[in-house]
């Protein structure tokens, strides 16, 4: 069974712009961002039979919410996250706090590299990919591969609209792979359909992609992504997939949808 | 020419990634080179590949562009550290564990800074001054007690040559001696050098001298006219040469005969072995060639034509020499010492005929000035690289006529 960290959206607003989907002027309503965020919930629990971990939110934390940027976790390991903004690095020892809480080893990153967590480093059993350029720094890449014992993909995220690697990057529990290739390089888009290989890479076309299709949460056989994203549903149910559509719009404000706002656990 | 460059290291999974031809090709991209130094691939998946670059550019800016152009990607400058600086013990000692130089441009970093180490010549030591601002190379007989010299590999660098930008026999940067390979090209490629260091000399263009290290065969081969002519002509401005090449080109003068043998007929003359050691006798008892020349008593010749010319001349004496001539330095230090304060300027050097003046003039020239070496014996070319100085174009004949086919090829009518 998954289980999965999450943080309830009580102070979640837009108090700075850090990516290009935020707009100061354009702000959340917290009465549909809160539903959207029990909803998906909801969805997780009974759906998909996660079962979710719930951390504090803190007053001034807006972004508290998305736990996928709390870290990595592996077994027992779990590597806290190193902001790139110093708006978000605020967040740092709650999520830190969590971790050492739960009985996790928390393992710090040293020599001042950037490292957004589970929103950059994302992967499949034998393999893992680690977006870097817009928040995460390669540099962190060799060190995590040795912390965790396994290989580590650095690709290249060359659109800052798709800023972290699960903007338009989301491996399945097949094997196949849910992407936007053009948010990577020639390199990355080589690397990426070499490993996984071509015939599980399921193409998310670009209106999707900016709907944030790839920021899905898949659970076994259920995958849960925001509304208005028909062609991945297609992709995703010809390889037989659940699909479990959800409103997250509140959230797109702040450049983030149903897998920004969960952290994988196990 | 040198190229500004730095080392960098590449870790991680930069294989598959492509991480590592990213950034190569971003290298070639940005009109860079590299050199890869050392690629270590991990051997299970998990393990990680490590790549030490040598990234070179035409300019320090573009070095840096392309360092930062590489840096987002992982390739971050290797560690590096200051040379270690010890002092001399003693007059004429270097430290134990010194730095001995090859003929290569050589750069030391002091303070953090790369600086390049001036005069460089193979098999020395490098001084740094006091104010930390300069390094030269030193000879271990000219060190002095508290120098600060460099020690250890810590903090030294040394830069492969350029290809030269003509595209002549020089370009391939690497000894070629063989007997059995036409000269014609290599002597018209030599010529067109000389041409064009003399067209800078009087138009203000490039002014760098050609340096002959000459031995007396020259003279009894039957080159020295065509040696006269490339003297008189202005394409010589350096000349190193022994009691023996000064003596017989003034024998010639005075007797008609290079050791003894009539030039124009080849007999040996009786009393013919007397007349170098009476045209020593004679010039010791003028005082000097310059003299000599000026007085009128040798008219013409190598040695005339090189006081007319006001050429450089630097006579090295050896242990068989007879008399020796006014002149010639018998400290061989010393010798040493007159012949690298020479150098200076020098673009082309052209080593005829004698193993010893052509190997000592090779250990002394940094590998960035084209050299030939002309000699019959194809021994002595080769001695010459196997020393060290693989940019000698090798070039086994005979010195007379490698003298008046150069002259010929610039313009001399014989």
């Amino acid at each position: 069974m998954s289980r999965l960290l999450v943080c309830a959206p009580d102070y979640f607003r837009i108090d700075y712009e850090i990516n290009p989907w935020m707009r100061l002027s354009n702000s959340v309503v917290p009465d549909r961002a809160k539903s959207q965020w029990y909803e998906l919930m909801r969805v997780l629990e009974l759906k998909a039979g996660s079962s979710l971990e719930r951390m504090q939110p803190v007053p001034g934390l807006p972004d508290l919410v998305f736990t996928a940027n709390a870290g990595v976790v592996v077994g027992r390991k779990a590597v806290p996250s190193r902001f790139r903004h110093p708006e978000r690095r605020r967040e740092e020892p709650y999520f830190e706090a969590w971790f050492r809480d739960n009985g996790y080893e928390v393992i710090k990153l040293d020599g001042g590299f950037s490292f957004e967590g589970a929103g950059d480093l994302l992967g499949f059993p034998n393999a893992w990919f680690g977006g870097y350029r817009q928040r995460s720094d390669i540099g962190a890449y060799p060190r995590l591969s040795e912390i965790f014992g396994r290989e580590i993909i650095p690709v290249e995220l060359v659109d800052d609209r798709f800023y972290h690697l699960d903007t338009c990057f989301c491996p399945l529990s097949g094997g196949e792979l849910l992407y936007y290739p053009p948010a990577f390089d020639p390199y990355g888009q080589a690397a990426i359909a070499d490993r996984v290989g071509q015939d599980r890479c399921l193409v998310v076309p670009e209106s999707e992609a900016l709907r944030f299709a790839c920021n899905a949460v898949c659970v076994a056989k259920h995958v849960i992504l925001p509304v208005g994203c028909p062609e991945t549903m297609k992709l995703l149910q010809a390889r037989g997939y659940e699909t479990h559509p959800i409103p997250l719009d509140e959230y797109v404000k702040s450049g983030g949808s149903a897998k920004c706002l969960t952290l994988a656990l196990d | 020419m040198t190229l500004a460059q730095e080392t960098v290291v590449l870790k991680g999974h930069i294989i598959d990634s492509l991480i590592l031809a990213k950034v190569l090709d971003t290298v070639l991209m940005m009109g860079g080179t590299f050199d890869l130094k050392e690629v270590q691939i991990g051997t299970t998946r998990e393990e990680p590949s490590r790549a030490k670059i040598v990234v070179r550019a035409t300019s320090p800016g573009l070095l840096t562009e392309i360092l930062q152009a590489i840096q987002p990607h992982g390739a971050s400058v290797d560690r590096e550290s200051d040379c270690l600086l010890r002092p001399a013990p003693a007059d004429g000692l270097l430290p134990e564990t010194f730095y001995a130089t090859t003929h290569l441009p050589t750069q030391i970093r002091l303070q953090g800074r790369w600086i390049e180490v001036e005069a460089i010549e193979m098999d020395v030591g490098i001084r740094v001054d006091r104010g930390f601002t300069s390094a030269r190379t030193v000879p271990m007989g000219e060190v002095k007690e508290g120098d600060l010299i460099v020690t250890g590999r810590e903090g030294i660098r040394v830069l492969p040559l350029e290809r030269p930008k003509e595209r002549d026999v020089f370009s391939f940067m690497e000894a070629q001696v063989s007997a059995e390979r036409p000269h014609g090209h290599i002597i018209a490629d030599v010529a067109r050098r000389m041409q064009t260091l003399r067209n800078g000399q009087t138009s203000g263009g490039k002014a760098g001298k050609v340096l002959l290290a000459a031995g007396p065969a020259i003279i009894h081969a039957g080159g020295r006219d065509a040696l006269t002519w490339l003297i008189d002509s202005g394409f010589i401005h350096v000349l190193f040469c022994g009691n023996a090449l000064a003596a017989h080109d003034m024998e010639a003068h005075l007797y008609g005969t290079s050791l003894g043998y009539r030039l124009s007929a080849g007999r040996a003359v009786p009393h013919g072995h007397e007349h170098h050691l009476r045209t020593i006798n004679r010039i010791r008892a003028i005082g000097s060639i310059e003299k000599a020349v000026e007085s009128g008593v040798i008219a013409d010749g190598i040695m005339a034509a090189c006081v007319r010319r006001g050429v450089q001349v630097v006579m090295a004496g050896t242990i068989r020499d007879d008399g020796p001539l006014p002149g010639v330095i018998t400290d061989s230090v010393k010798a040493q010492a007159a012949m690298r304060a020479a150098l200076p300027g020098v673009e082309l050097a052209l080593l005829v005929a004698s193993t010893l003046h052509a190997v000592a003039t090779g250990n002394l020239l940094p590998a960035t000035v084209p050299t030939v070496c002309v000699d019959v014996n194809p021994a002595v070319p080769t001695k010459l690289s196997d020393r060290g100085s693989f940019q000698a174009v090798g070039l086994v004949m005979d010195a007379a006529s490698f003298l008046r086919e150069l002259a010929r090829e610039l313009g001399w009518k014989s």
